[in-house]
């Protein structure tokens, strides 16, 4: 532990702590684009920039580790100007069409720009043009929005492993590139979006079905896909999903992956089943639940007395969770009577 | 040696381009056939040689013969012949191809340390640089004294990088010395990207021993059994002559395992830029030699602690490394007894631009800027005014010519606004507009930002923007405290030391010539009728004779006239290139 | 092209190597960095495709496209710009019909390149054709001599 002093305050934190991380354990505010938690270092937006007493000048606090006795301004004057002038910098290569943007109401770029009030900008000049055209269904590209925080080449190498994107060019040409820029090819697991602190990345399904924040429920519960039990946010409109995500501060840290985050769509589905359906003369027929666990039973236990315990199987499900499982096994040997037990993630 | 004739033909960048290898060549055909009939075979012989500095003067041609030198100037290969006949046969000199007295006022004012080898050993052949005391300083470096003296050395010498920031050397061994590590690299960085600088080509090319002597002396001090050669891929004969000069090295035992007798085991690779200015930053010289994008990273921690692959990593520049061997040879009191207090030595420097001698040249630290560009070069070429010297290229920036006296080190120069930098030093006249040579600069380093962070990204791009529109008569009120706002923003924010000097040529010239950006900005006008757009062309009737050599040249057929009657130039149609106003033989054109 | 890739992943293996030197002994082979280099390199050597693509358009040494037969390199380093490698430059891409975007002519016959400094300033401004310097030129040398060119090609 280190003995440090930020904005006037003594502190006490572990010495292999930035500034920054040293700052948010205490509660003192430091604006940053860039830095994300969970990923490495960046040190690109400039924005977490602070004064250190005795150095000739401002360092990025992302990326700067605390020593013994460092004093920490966070917030001068000097230093608020130079962060405004970055603001107005990355807002005068950006759409601004926050009206319209998916990102409204929960961007990081937005709340900056409000807190530091910037409307009129001096360096109003080319923006960069690109047209969007990925094919995919679930991750939709706006790289007019991008201010190249890096955020979602992190997360897809250092959190997914996939690596599908990289920064393509330099200087101000630089952009987000997938292999010679064909349309986005990958797991689609959505880390890049949950990660990306503007609207340049998005889910298509999520496209003008409503904003967090605003007319949108958020309803906190488990992700039914498998057992590994992710947390997830589910966004309601209306009594229906228009929306996942999943808040950082849970088991799952935030990552989910494809199916987690943009397969929702299952629930509100009119091919989706409600209720039993039970065979009749080739068909199928609704039946009620009672009636359907009844009609198991009595087919279960007639195979079992006429042909023995081992003619009957089970498989379960990896959509199921560990306990569901558990519960099944427990059932099929020991009130069926069968080792005969089995599970769609082994086929 | 006495009565052995030799013939040097440059064979530098300068030389080659001028022709040099025909020159060779013809040297080379005709000493053979003279062979036949006089024999004078065996007393013949032609090295080549790296640059002998005065490149504009090429093909510069030195004799050797009865003890005497004589230099030749603009020698073309079908002048080798009366040479050969008049001069090397006949013992009389061809006196009209003779070098001038200017050539002479070229060579009077410079102290060669690093450059005192370049022209007189073969760099192609390791013999060569042996017989003039090479490899002798790395050898009793290692065989005699232990790293702390050759630290102490070169700590006491006072030298500093000469690359650009101008770090104690030797507080920089001292500091890879003390890194710990399981293997430590030592990295020569010759990616000379600075527009208008070419110290570190001619180095290598002109004498390569001299930098794997040094590269092999500051291993020996850090601890660095590896070493790599930064070199960029527009420098072929550089990189071939650095080739060869590591492989003959590696052959006498100077690289390799267990080198000169000892227990140290140092090799050296080359690696190839591939065209990114900004890799001559550490970090991104580093993240280059890896294979990656050559992004800066942010230091701390420094590569002296966790450079290349997480190791303790010493960079240095060529010229800082071909210094080394000449010190430890001459001792440190020698090298300090030249520069000032805080810049000892020598510095090379790249003469260019409106000089009437550019070419490369090796001064004390300290000399005046006046020596350098009235004595050293000869004063401004076609008489015109001195304006500025731009030094330290798209990081520096300009002095002006009120600030001649000025003392050439890093300090003095810090104090006025600019940098050594690398050593560019070009020289600006009557005719440069120092607005543009502001947009240029940073033209440059917006297109070399790596684009990793917000300042030197987007700010650059700005200061373009405002810079361009400056140039086009669209200037607006405001506009030139607002790029000193957003420069200053840039210097302080940028992540590495591309975006934090990338403003400099713009600050510096705003400094000393704010009423030239006045003009720009108010009146509308470019007081060296430089930027195009606010130029008018016209023709001066009574001038000109009709010979149609501008409608010829105009490429938007914005001239008419017909055959010997004075031409005229429909301002709508014209795209002021200027051609018309290059071509007239009469100075009938004029540009406003 | 499979045989080259092969000797180049070959070299690499021996000697030790990265990204960038495998697209440095690609476009010596090439001239070009074709795509099917990329995609041979990184399923042999298992480096995701993007990084080859974000080395390769870093770096200015690294071309996408073909390159023309003859190559005119035009320095626009600061002792050339302050000799005027402006005017040389516009009036080459007049000559051989070039934008912002094309840097090679529709019949793949030249392509200007634009570097930043080849170090021989006292010879501004210098233009390379095919290698070989033109030192202290103008446009009209060059145009001359791209036109000489074109007319050898089509004897």
């Amino acid at each position: 532990m280190v003995k440090i002093r930020i904005d006037g305050r003594s502190i006490e934190v572990p010495g292999s702590s930035t500034i920054l991380e040293a700052a948010r354990q205490n509660d003192i505010y430091i604006p940053t684009l860039c830095h994300h938690p969970k990923l490495t270092p960046f040190g690109g937006c400039r924005l977490c920039i602070v004064e250190i007493k005795g150095m000739p000048k401002p360092v990025a606090s992302c990326t700067t580790q605390v020593a013994e006795g460092m004093e920490i301004a966070t917030s001068t004057d000097a230093i608020e100007d130079i962060r405004k002038l970055v603001l107005e910098l990355i807002l005068s290569d950006h759409p601004n069409d926050c009206m319209v943007c998916e990102k409204t109401g929960s961007c990081t770029l937005q709340d900056l720009a409000y807190a530091y009030g910037i409307r009129e900008n001096e360096f109003s000049g080319e923006r960069r043009t690109y047209a969007t055209r990925d094919g995919n269904p679930f991750i939709e590209r706006d790289l007019e929005k991008c201010i190249l925080c890096g955020r979602c080449v992190k997360a897809c190498d250092e959190i997914q492993g996939v690596e599908a994107i990289d920064f393509g060019y330099r200087g101000f040409k630089s952009k987000i590139c997938t292999t010679y820029e064909e349309d986005l090819d990958c797991e689609f697991c959505g880390q890049c979006v949950a990660v990306c602190p503007t609207g340049a990345l998005t889910g298509k399904s999520w496209k003008l079905q409503g904003r967090p924040g605003g007319s949108l429920r958020e309803v906190d519960t488990i992700c039914p896909y498998c057992g590994t039990g992710c947390n997830i946010t589910v966004h309601v409109k209306r009594n229906e999903i228009v929306r996942i995500t999943s808040a950082e501060d849970t088991a799952n840290e935030g990552w989910l992956c494809v199916k987690g985050r943009f397969g929702y769509k299952f629930a509100s589905s009119p091919d989706r089943l409600t209720s039993p359906l039970i065979r009749r003369d080739g068909a199928f027929v609704e039946a009620g639940w009672d009636e359907a666990l009844d009609y198991i039973v009595s087919q279960l236990g007639g195979i079992k007395s006429r042909h023995g315990s081992d003619a009957i199987a089970g498989l379960s499900s990896a959509r199921c969770t560990n306990e569901e499982n558990y519960v099944f096994q427990k059932f099929m040997r020991a009130g069926v009577g069968t080792n005969n037990v089995d599970h769609c993630a082994r086929l | 040696m006495s009565n052995s004739t030799v013939v040097r033909v440059c064979m530098g960048p300068g030389g080659i381009a001028a022709g040099g290898k025909g020159v060779l060549d013809e040297f080379e055909k005709c000493l053979s056939e003279k062979n036949i009939q006089a024999s004078v075979r065996e007393n013949c012989s032609s090295h080549q040689v790296g640059c002998l500095g005065l490149c504009a003067r090429d093909v510069l041609v030195e004799v050797h013969t009865n003890g005497a030198k004589t230099t030749y100037q603009y020698i073309k290969p079908d002048m080798v012949e009366r040479i050969v006949t008049e001069h090397i046969s006949g013992g009389q000199p061809v006196s009209e191809w003779l070098v001038d007295d200017a050539f002479s006022a070229f060579y009077k004012k410079q102290v060669k340390v690093v450059l005192s080898d370049v022209g007189k050993v073969d760099p192609e052949d390791i013999d060569a640089y042996v017989a003039a005391g090479g490899y002798e300083s790395a050898r009793e470096a290692l065989t005699a004294g232990s790293p702390r003296d050759v630290i102490d050395e070169v700590k006491s010498s006072g030298l500093r990088g000469r690359g650009g920031a101008g770090f104690p050397t030797g507080l920089k061994w001292e500091l890879g010395r003390a890194a710990t590590g399981d293997i430590k690299y030592i990295i020569c960085n010759a990616d000379e990207g600075d527009p208008g600088a070419f110290m570190d080509r001619a180095v290598i090319e002109g004498n390569p021993h001299s930098v794997v002597e040094g590269m092999i002396i500051g291993a020996y001090a850090i601890g660095a059994s590896k070493g790599y050669v930064y070199i960029r891929a527009e420098y072929p004969l550089a990189v071939e002559r650095l080739k060869l000069a590591l492989h003959q090295a590696t052959d006498r035992g100077f690289l390799g395992k267990g080198i000169f007798g000892t227990s140290m085991d140092f090799d050296i690779e080359i690696k190839l830029g591939a065209g990114a200015f900004v890799c001559g930053e550490e970090t991104a010289l580093i993240a280059s030699i890896e294979g990656q994008r050559g992004m800066p990273r942010p230091k701390p921690p420094f590569p002296v602690n966790k450079g290349l692959w997480q190791r303790p990593t010493v960079i240095n520049n060529v010229e800082t490394l071909a210094n080394i061997p000449y010190i430890i040879r001459n001792g440190c009191a020698w090298y300090a007894s030249y520069g000032t207090e805080k810049s000892k030595g020598t510095k090379v420097f790249a003469l260019t631009g409106k000089i009437r001698n550019p070419g490369l040249i090796e001064v004390p630290m300290g000399i005046t800027l006046r020596e350098i560009i009235y004595e050293i070069g000869g004063g401004i070429e076609n008489d015109k005014n001195l304006k500025a010297v731009q030094t330290g290229g798209p990081s520096g920036g300009c002095i002006p010519a009120s600030m001649l006296d000025l003392n050439v080190d890093y300090d003095s120069l810090a104090r006025a606004g600019s940098i050594v930098g690398s050593g560019g030093m070009i020289v600006l006249d009557e005719d440069d507009c120092m607005v543009n040579m502001a947009k240029y600069f940073v033209h440059f380093t917006q297109t070399e930002s790596c684009g990793k962070c917000v300042p030197c990204r987007v700010g650059t791009k700005r200061l373009l923007e405002i810079l361009t529109r400056i140039t086009k008569g669209e200037g607006r009120t405001g506009d030139i405290e607002l790029l000193e706002r957003l420069s200053a923003g840039i210097k302080t924010a940028s992540l590495c030391g591309l975006g934090q000097t990338a403003p400099n040529p713009v600050l510096s010239n705003i400094r000393y010539f704010r009423d030239e950006f006045i003009a720009h900005v108010r009146d509308k006008k470019c007081p060296a009728k430089v930027c195009r757009e606010m130029l008018s062309y016209r023709i001066i009737e009574k001038f000109c004779r009709g010979c149609g050599a501008c409608l010829r040249a105009c490429p938007g057929g914005a001239i008419t006239g017909e055959k010997k009657k004075p031409h005229v130039i429909d301002p709508g149609k014209c795209i002021r290139c200027g051609a018309c106003f290059d071509v007239c033989k009469f100075k009938s054109v004029e540009k406003e | 092209m499979n045989k080259i890739l092969h000797e180049i992943l070959d070299a690499h293996r021996k000697k030790g190597g990265n990204i960038i030197t495998l697209l440095q002994g690609t476009q010596e082979a090439f001239g070009y960095i074709p795509r099917e280099a990329v995609a041979f390199f990184s399923e042999e050597l298992n480096i995701a495709p993007s990084r080859f693509y974000g080395v390769a358009t870093f770096y200015a040494q690294f071309r996408l496209k073909p390159i023309g037969r003859h190559k005119i390199t035009a320095c626009c380093g600061t002792a050339c710009h302050v000799k005027g490698s402006d005017k040389i430059i516009n009036g080459l891409k007049r000559e051989l019909q070039l934008s912002a975007e094309n840097d090679t002519t529709v019949d793949g016959e030249f392509t200007l390149e634009e570097v930043a400094c080849l170090g021989t300033c006292s010879f501004a401004p210098v233009v390379l054709v095919n290698g070989s310097v033109r030192g202290k030129t103008s446009s009209d040398t060059v145009v001359k001599e791209i036109r000489a060119l074109r007319k050898k090609e089509h004897e």
